[in-house]
C-alpha cells in the first residue's frame, strides 16, 4: 500500500452565489519517498486539494490515509509551505524557525532548537538575514525562511502550495534550484507532494506529475512519469529530449481537458506552453 | 516661515478662545474673566505640591488623586475586558449571547452606575472604581474582539500546521496579532474612564480634580472650577497623547 492514500475525495463550499463542487471523486496514491506535482492552471482547487491531504481542511467525503492511519488533522511529521509565506510578522527569521523546531521537537532545549534554526537558515543561505524579521526581508527571502521552517522539522511528509508562486522568474528559478538541493541533501528525502502551475518546475523536482483536470470539479488526470536522472537543473532540462516530451505530455493533457476551443482565456498552463515549442524547435 | 505659522496657529486659536472666554465674562458677572481665574488660581498652580488641607491642595496633587484612582478604574476594567475581548472573538455562540446585553449597557452613564456601586459595595471609593471600570471597559471588550477576528486565516494556518499548543497559539500568534487592536481599545478606555472620574468625585466628594470642582462650586469659588475644568482637558489629552504613542510603536513593531 501506498504511503499517501487518498481516496474518493469530494469537497464543494456553499456560499450566497450558491454550491460550488471544487473537487470530485479524487484518488491519488503517493510512495514514500516519492516527489509528486500536482500540475493545473489557476483556481481549479489545486489549493483546496492540497489542504485536504495534509489535513489542514476536512474533505465532505472520502478519506486520506497516510502510513495506514487516517488523516484527521495535521500530522506530527508533515510540514507545509504557503504560496504566501505566512511568517509571523512580529518574530524573527530565526525565532520563526525555531517555533517550529519547538512545535516539532519540543524535547529539545532552547538553544539547541537556536541551534537546528540557524543551521537550517544557513542551507538556504540566509546565515547574514537571521535576526530580521520578515518585513525587512524580499519576498525570496520569506520564502527561503519559509522553506527553512519547513525542513527544519525534518519532516517525512512535505507540502508545498505554490511554493514560488508569488516570486519573481529570476528568484523564482534560483529558489527551485535550492529547493532541488535541499531535498537532495536531506538524510532520508521527505515523501514531497507540491501544487504548481508551471510545468518546468513540476519536471525539474518530481519523480511523478499529476494533471489536474479542470472543472468544476476537478479531478485527477492520469500520473506521468519523469524519468529523468537527478539531480537536474533547469539550464540542462530546456535541452534533454525526454524532457521535452514530459513537457508536451503534460500541456497536452492539460490543454486537451481546458476544452476543444483552440484559444480559451489564456491560462497559466497554456502561457507555459510557448516555451515548449521554441525548445523543441531548436533541438 | 511656514513652521513659523505651524507652530502658531495653535496658539492663535487658543488666544482666541481666551478672548471670547473674557468677552462672555463681561456679560456674565459670576464667569470670572482668564486674569481673574489666573490670580485666584495661581497658588494651586504655583505650589501644585502643597497640601494646605484636606480639599485645598495644589492642583498636581489633586490631579495625581483622580489619575490614582482613574488608573486603578482603568485597570479593573482592562482586566475583566481584555479576557472577555478574547472570548467573545473566538467564540461566535458567546459573542451572539451577550452582544444584545453588551449594547445595552454601553450607553448607560457613569452617573447611574455609581449608585448601584454604592449599594453593592456600600462605600464610595470602590464604588467610584465600579463605575470608572464598568463604563471604560467596553471599548477594550469590542476592540480585542475585533482584533482577534482579523487575525489572517494564514496565521491560524501556520498554527495549525505547526500544530502549536493553545498556550503557544495565544501567546505567540493570537496575543502578538491582536495586540495592537487591543491597544487603541485600551486608548479609548482610558478617555472614558478619565470622563467618568470627574462625575464619580462629584458625587462620592472623593479628594481629587473632580471633588475639587465641586466643592469649589459650592463654596461659590467660580475661578477654581476653570482651573479643575483646564486641569482635566489637559490631562486627559496628555493621556491619550501617552496612549497613542504606545499604540503606533505597536503597530510598526
Amino acid at each position: 500500500m501506498a504511503f499517501l492514500e487518498a481516496r474518493g475525495v469530494c469537497k464543494s463550499f456553499s456560499s450566497a452565489a450558491g454550491v460550488r463542487h471544487v473537487l470530485r471523486d479524487v484518488a491519488l496514491s503517493i510512495e514514500r519517498g516519492e516527489f509528486v506535482s500536482i500540475v493545473g492552471a489557476m483556481g481549479s482547487g489545486k489549493s483546496t486539494l492540497l489542504s485536504i491531504l495534509a489535513g489542514l481542511t476536512a474533505p465532505d467525503a472520502g478519506a486520506i490515509v497516510v502510513d495506514g492511519q487516517p488523516v484527521d488533522g495535521v500530522r506530527r511529521d508533515a510540514a507545509y509551505v504557503f504560496q504566501n509565506y505566512s511568517l509571523l510578522p512580529w518574530f524573527t527569521a530565526l525565532e520563526n524557525v525555531r517555533l517550529a523546531v519547538e512545535a516539532a521537537c519540543p524535547f529539545l532545549s532552547r538553544d539547541e532548537q537556536k541551534t537546528r534554526a540557524r543551521e537550517t537558515l544557513e542551507r538556504v543561505g540566509l546565515s547574514h538575514a537571521i535576526h530580521r524579521r520578515p518585513g525587512q526581508l524580499s519576498g525570496g527571502m520569506r520564502q527561503r525562511v519559509a522553506i527553512a521552517r519547513a525542513f527544519a522539522a525534518r519532516p517525512s511528509l512535505l507540502f508545498l502550495d505554490e511554493p514560488f508562486g508569488a516570486l519573481d522568474a529570476l528568484t523564482r528559478e534560483t529558489l527551485q534550484q535550492d529547493l532541488v538541493t535541499l531535498c537532495s541533501s536531506a538524510e532520508r528525502p521527505a515523501t514531497t507532494v507540491m501544487i504548481t502551475n508551471s510545468v518546468e518546475e513540476a519536471i525539474l523536482l518530481s519523480d511523478r506529475i499529476v494533471p489536474m483536470l479542470p472543472g468544476p470539479p476537478a479531478t485527477l488526470g492520469a500520473p506521468i512519469p519523469v524519468p529523468l536522472p537527478r539531480p537536474r537543473s533547469v539550464a540542462q532540462l530546456a535541452h534533454d529530449e525526454d524532457a521535452t516530451l514530459v513537457r508536451a505530455d503534460v500541456v497536452a493533457t492539460l490543454t486537451a481537458a481546458a476544452g476543444t476551443r483552440p484559444r480559451p482565456t489564456p491560462s497559466a498552463a497554456v502561457e507555459r506552453a510557448r516555451p515548449v515549442a521554441l525548445a523543441a524547435g531548436k533541438s | 516661515m511656514k513652521r513659523v505659522l505651524d507652530a502658531g496657529l495653535p496658539l492663535i486659536g487658543l488666544a482666541l478662545a481666551v478672548f471670547v472666554w473674557w468677552a462672555i465674562s463681561l456679560r456674565v458677572p459670576d464667569l470670572p474673566s482668564p486674569a481673574r481665574t489666573w490670580q485666584d488660581s495661581r497658588l494651586y498652580i504655583v505650589q501644585p505640591f502643597e497640601k494646605r488641607g484636606e480639599t485645598d491642595q495644589g492642583i498636581a496633587l489633586l490631579a495625581y488623586y483622580s489619575l490614582m484612582r482613574v488608573g486603578r478604574g482603568f485597570l479593573l476594567g482592562a482586566i475583566i475586558g481584555t479576557p472577555l475581548g478574547f472570548l467573545f472573538g473566538v467564540s461566535p455562540t458567546l459573542t451572539r449571547m451577550f452582544d444584545p446585553l453588551m449594547q445595552v449597557m454601553r450607553p448607560i452613564s457613569p452617573l447611574a452606575w455609581l449608585p448601584l456601586g454604592l449599594i453593592l459595595f456600600q462605600k464610595s471609593e470602590p464604588a467610584a472604581l465600579f463605575a470608572i471600570a464598568v463604563c471604560s471597559m467596553w471599548p477594550t471588550i469590542i476592540n480585542t474582539m475585533v482584533g482577534v477576528r482579523a487575525i489572517p486565516q494564514d496565521y491560524w494556518n501556520v498554527a495549525k500546521v505547526l500544530r502549536l499548543s493553545a498556550t503557544t497559539t495565544f501567546l505567540k500568534v493570537i496575543l502578538p496579532a491582536t495586540l495592537p487592536y487591543m491597544f487603541t481599545g485600551y486608548r479609548l478606555s482610558l478617555g472614558i474612564a478619565w470622563l467618568v472620574i470627574v462625575a464619580s468625585e462629584m458625587l462620592t466628594g472623593a479628594p481629587g480634580v473632580g471633588g475639587f470642582l465641586w466643592q469649589e462650586y459650592n463654596s461659590l469659588i467660580y475661578a477654581h472650577i476653570l482651573l479643575a475644568i483646564i486641569t482635566i482637558g489637559v490631562i486627559g489629552f496628555a493621556l491619550d497623547r501617552l496612549m497613542g504613542i504606545a499604540e503606533a510603536k505597536l503597530r510598526t513593531a
